[in-house]
């Protein structure tokens, strides 16, 4: 058990190389164990793209179709509406959608590809409720001053038309517009970004 | 780092711990081959509870989904199908790594006094693993889990009075069902890995309260250093014996990996090609066999005509480790000085047990039946002669201190 | 001791001797061979998938075998649906049960229940018996419940018995023979069989190929790792001699 002569620079080296090497093993082995957590093929199937047929919502209502678990509104915003949206925008936290998250083609006013159709996950960006659509311009129960938009029941939260959402209340965020395309003309696919796949 | 280890041995033994275990604790100089099978035994007990908690999150333990559900994690899930064959190669390799760890028991006397209770720990440990490892094999709900179950279940229905009554309350159905499905999902997930997880706990502190036998079967604490008190022939577990035993896991997983990413099934003794098949109360599959690990014993249940008897005489062959401590009345503990005698019956035993195994394998022609009969004779001989021809084996001088 | 070793050592050899039956041709399995895995894909939706399903495989599968989602939906998707779906069957169950006495057994799985070359050697297996309500009998699966759904493409086979004398003795050998063609040579059939039982194979373990290739990675690794913890070992024990 003497410990002359014993070469502690090879022992150190030794060490080193086979913790590292063990290091890269265990992470190695870890990895699979890790990524089996992610989204199944199964939960990507069902999360796969959805058509719509929007030919059939009126002006200034909307149909709810689920997307990867998640309610997507598609909203056939009126000419009032979308005239109203430019004015809000000292009263937005973001009315560029600078933080907000949406495809390119939606970062506008509108936050849209065609101004007429609003598409966009309902959920609200506070704590995950579903904020419900109050379209009348001065709802009683919002205020004299309220444009029209959605409005939270949760906390309170308010968004706009365009789902942008108002100063001083606790969603920090405007909604999120899901990739989507237009197949036709009446015709929305949600869930990519383009038409064909 | 000094002071931050300063401030938890004040309030909680790390350091004495580590020393009391590893840096401290002396074993002996002297271990071969048949050491590593300890160390083993615990990298695939945590192997296996690993892979089994990440196969717990996609499985389902529902007869109507079970089968598909397994299917969900072979396709479906990322890695899906890695982590299902390492729990499953697991599973048998964790019954050649405890066997290996009980032959290297039996063959230098590790069970003589004063280390009883570290055997009784042990057999105890290998009843729970034989309990998780039945109860697992029903969750993929093929047809070998089915009728494996079926039959084994019905085995308790031997016993007078109250079998009847127990199989069905094991079952909680009249045959094997849903409810059977759910309750054996159960044990295997929570009740016996918790149970496996004490005995492990309770076998190693006893290890290590009389420290660990040799393979001259010599007490190094006999001999200690007259300054220090250390053994003569003892070393520190750590490095030493933690370096080595590395070197034993690194070639255990090559072995492993081996057979997980091009044998998972290994010739259908891993995974059975009936089990692939969904389970169907209404159609018995043309041979069952069990998994190899149980062969043996089942070897011996068949070989008795009477049903109860059978039982008997299985449940004996698995029992019977437990009185070895008190059946060896030899004055040595290891091979190596042992007498001609001893070392012909453990030959038998072993050829026997392996036997056996394979005989467990084959259709039960007549002529089977004999040769298990046979080889169950020299099974029990082994153990039941034991008092006998271990005193009358003619013994060589045990050295005082440990050879190479 | 060392003759325990090799008695350890000796148990998988027992083990896999494995007791005969009918014999079995083999099977030309090559799951790299991506244009037989397609042919079996389309032969499989063409002539299987009306009765058996491979319910837990989804189309997309095939994209690991060189085909793009607009080709799985076109070419082998008919009654619709997302390529994410899985191989189900239009035929109901208790139909099923009605018109063959069993249920179809799905396929996803069955090249690990029997073997390929079992498979392979069945589906060429056929001839005609009109002692079976199908009018269809089988070597290899005696009164199987199944009908021969290739017989336009195989033809017609008999069982022939015949009766040799050599050196004496009578023997009786049983062999199928060809008596009406069907619309591909033998050699042609041969194929065809083959590529569907390649596709099987594949479906049955859609992962073999990446576990072969992540299993040659590993067991390097270990290698190189282990000798690493080797000369460690060494290097640590040489303070005990």
């Amino acid at each position: 058990m003497s410990k002359n002569g014993v070469d502690q620079g090879k022992r150190r080296f030794l060490l080193a190389a086979s913790s590292i090497a063990g290091g890269v093993a265990v992470v190695a082995t870890a990895t699979p164990f890790v990524l089996s957590m992610l989204p199944s093929a199964k939960a990507l199937a069902a999360g796969a793209p959805v058509e719509v047929d929007i030919s059939k919502i009126e002006p200034g209502s909307y149909v709810t179709v689920a997307w990867r678990g998640k309610p997507v509104w598609v909203t056939y915003r009126t000419q009032a509406m979308l005239d109203q949206l430019p004015k809000n925008d000292p009263n937005l936290r973001d009315p560029d959608s600078n933080e907000s998250e949406q495809p390119s083609s939606c970062k506008n006013v509108y936050r849209s590809i065609k101004p007429q159709y609003l598409v966009h996950v309902n959920i609200c960006t506070h704590l995950g409720c579903a904020p419900l659509l109050r379209k009348q311009v001065g709802d009683p129960t919002l205020g004299a001053s309220w444009p029209g938009g959605f409005f939270c029941p949760c906390h309170g939260s308010r968004y706009d038309m365009s789902v942008r959402v108002f100063k001083d209340v606790p969603a920090p965020l405007n909604m999120v517009i899901p990739p989507y395309a237009y197949k036709t003309d009446t015709r929305v696919i949600i869930g990519q970004d383009k038409a064909s796949s | 780092m000094k002071r931050l280890m300063k401030w938890i041995d004040a309030r909680f033994p790390l350091t004495s711990t580590w020393k009391a275990h590893l840096t401290e604790y002396y074993a002996p100089k002297n271990f071969n081959f048949w050491y590593f099978f300890g160390s083993l035994a615990l990298l695939v007990l945590v192997i296996q509870i690993v892979s089994g908690i990440f196969l717990t999150m996609s499985y389902k333990p529902d007869s109507a989904l079970a089968f598909n559900s397994v299917e969900y994690i072979m396709r479906d899930v990322n890695w899906g199908w890695l982590i299902r064959y390492i729990h499953s190669t697991g599973a048998s390799m964790f019954f050649v790594v405890v066997y290996l760890h009980m032959f290297r028991g039996i063959m230098y006397g590790s069970y003589q006094k004063p280390r009883e209770l570290i055997w009784i720990f042990g057999m105890l440990i290998f009843l729970a693993l034989m309990a998780e490892a039945f109860m697992g094999y029903l969750l993929p709900w093929g047809q070998m889990s089915y009728w494996g179950a079926q039959v084994i279940i019905s085995l308790f229905g031997a016993i007078p009075v109250i079998g009847k009554g127990l199989s069905t309350w094991i079952r909680g159905d009249f045959v094997v069902s849903d409810a059977t499905l759910n309750r054996f999902f159960a044990f295997h997930v929570i009740a016996l890995p918790l149970i496996l997880l004490g005995l492990v706990v309770a076998h190693v502190v006893a290890l290590h309260e009389v420290g660990s036998n040799n393979p001259d079967g010599i007490e190094i604490k006999e001999h200690l250093d007259p300054e220090t008190g250390i053994p003569l022939d003892g070393i520190p577990f750590h490095p030493y014996y933690t370096i080595k035993d590395l070197v034993g896991v690194v070639v255990f997983l090559m072995i492993f990996s081996a057979i997980v990413f091009f044998a998972p099934s290994f010739g259908g003794h891993f995974l059975e090609s009936n089990n692939f098949l969904p389970a169907n109360p209404m159609k018995t599959p043309p041979h069952i066999e069990p998994v190899w690990y149980f062969t043996p014993y089942y070897a011996l249940l068949r070989a008795v005509p009477n049903k109860l008897l059978g039982v008997i005489l299985m449940g004996l062959s698995v029992v019977i480790y437990f009185f070895v401590p008190w059946l060896d009345r030899g004055r040595v503990k290891s091979i190596r000085y042992r007498g001609k005698i001893y070392k012909t019956a453990l030959a038998l035993y072993v050829i026997s047990f392996l036997a056996l195994g394979y005989l467990g394998t084959c259709p039960p022609t007549p002529i089977y039946t004999m040769i298990s009969r046979f080889f169950g004779v020299f099974y029990f001989g082994f153990f039941l002669l034991m008092p006998w021809y271990t005193r009358i084996d003619k013994t060589k001088p045990v050295p005082e201190r440990v050879t190479k | 001791m060392k003759k325990l070793l090799f008695l350890f050592l000796l148990i998988p050899l027992v083990a896999f001797a494995d007791e005969g039956g009918v014999h079995l041709d083999t099977a030309p399995v090559n799951l790299h061979d991506m244009g037989s895995l397609q042919r079996g894909a389309r032969d499989f939706t063409n002539y299987c998938l009306s009765c058996h399903s491979a319910q837990n495989v989804r189309y997309e599968l095939l994209r690991n075998i060189g085909l793009t989602n607009k080709e799985i939906e076109k070419n082998l998707m008919f009654a619709g649906g997302k390529v994410g779906d899985k191989m189900k069957v239009a035929m109901r169950p208790e139909d099923a049960a009605k018109w063959f006495g069993i249920d179809p057994p799905d396929l996803g799985l069955m090249a690990r229940v029997k073997s390929p070359d079992w498979i392979y050697t069945y589906l060429r297996s056929f001839y005609k018996d009109d002692k079976r309500p199908t009018g269809w009998n089988n070597t290899v699966y005696p009164n199987v419940a199944m009908p021969h759904v290739l017989w336009a493409l195989q033809g017609v086979q008999e069982l022939k018995t015949e009766t040799k004398t050599i050196d004496g003795e009578k023997v009786t050998t049983q062999k199928l023979v060809l008596v009406k063609p069907g619309t591909m040579t033998p050699v042609q059939y041969d194929q065809f069989v083959g590529d569907l039982v390649n596709y099987l194979t594949y479906i049955s373990e859609p992962y073999h190929n990446k576990q072969i290739e992540i299993g040659t990675v590993v067991l390097l690794f270990l290698g190189i790792l282990f000798v690493l913890v080797y000369m460690l070992k060494k290097e640590y024990w040489k303070d005990i001699h």
